[in-house]
């Protein structure tokens, strides 16, 4: 097996891993967050009883799990892969949200939101195809 | 006006956040190793400046305030929106950390900014 064969095996994986658990562990925070209620209009007074529900929640350490092994996954990409080979991957990551949520969560997404989320994943492809380091960039 | 003011923390607080946090990594230096013994050391070191303290309080404030924008609003509108991180970051970067941002990634930046727009627009 050549050297190229063998990067591409363990870091397409690693790519997914990280493509799916960082929204992941949004979705389960979302999850956590509905299940405490709506904080749109809330007092600093309620903040504790609001800090205990949060904190017993299961979802909201699911999610969080979710999000240290997303963050993992990225750093260890990032001992190997090029940065600029690893971030336009992951802007694959906004197009997951949307799917997750709509699956998981049963939320509606308009078509013009679907938009949305293919452009931010096109501008997100775009940043990543510049070079990491403004000033190889130069050289 | 609460969402915006939670949009606001989101985006500005947790990439302050992180520009602190990359400051101090700079000053620490690249690591080389990933024995136990030297991240260890890597921890003792980063645990020493302030900037790094300063960015954990502010990505801190970032992700308290995802929490509670979460309890009332669709994660496929709040996560695309906060991907303005990308043009704050941009900016910070520029004028904290003095960084040059070529031409090619604004066109990126811009982009993210357009998209965000529309998925703003699909706000109920």
């Amino acid at each position: 097996m050549t050297h190229t064969r063998r990067l591409h095996l363990k870091t397409i994986p690693l790519i997914l891993v990280s493509i799916i658990l960082g929204p992941l562990g949004n979705v389960f925070l979302g999850k956590a967050m509905k299940g405490v209620g709506s904080l749109s209009s809330v007092r600093i007074l309620d903040l504790a009883p609001i800090a205990s529900r949060v904190l017993t929640s299961g979802y909201i350490w699911l999610g969080i799990a979710c999000l240290l092994g997303f963050f993992l996954a990225h750093m260890l990409l990032l001992t190997w892969a090029d940065y600029s080979y690893v971030q336009p991957a992951t802007s694959l990551s906004y197009l997951t949200i949307a799917i997750l949520s709509y699956f998981i969560l049963g939320e509606a997404i308009s078509p013009l939101r679907w938009l949305g989320v293919f452009v931010i994943c096109l501008g997100v492809f775009l940043v990543g195809q510049t070079s990491p380091s403004g000033a190889l960039e130069r050289a | 006006m609460r969402e915006a003011v939670l949009f606001f923390f989101i985006v500005m607080a947790g990439t302050a956040g992180e520009l602190c946090v990359s400051r101090a990594m700079k000053s620490v230096g690249e690591i080389h190793d990933f024995r136990p013994k030297s991240i260890l050391r890597f921890i003792l070191q980063s645990s020493r400046l302030p900037w790094m303290w300063l960015g954990m309080a502010l990505m801190s404030v970032g992700f308290f305030s995802l929490l509670a924008i979460l309890s009332f609003r669709e994660v496929s509108f709040v996560v695309p929106v906060s991907a303005l991180s990308y043009a704050a970051g941009a900016f910070g970067a520029k004028a904290f950390l003095g960084e040059r941002i070529i031409r090619n990634r604004w066109i990126g930046i811009a982009v993210v900014c357009l998209g965000v727009t529309i998925v703003w627009w699909s706000r109920k």
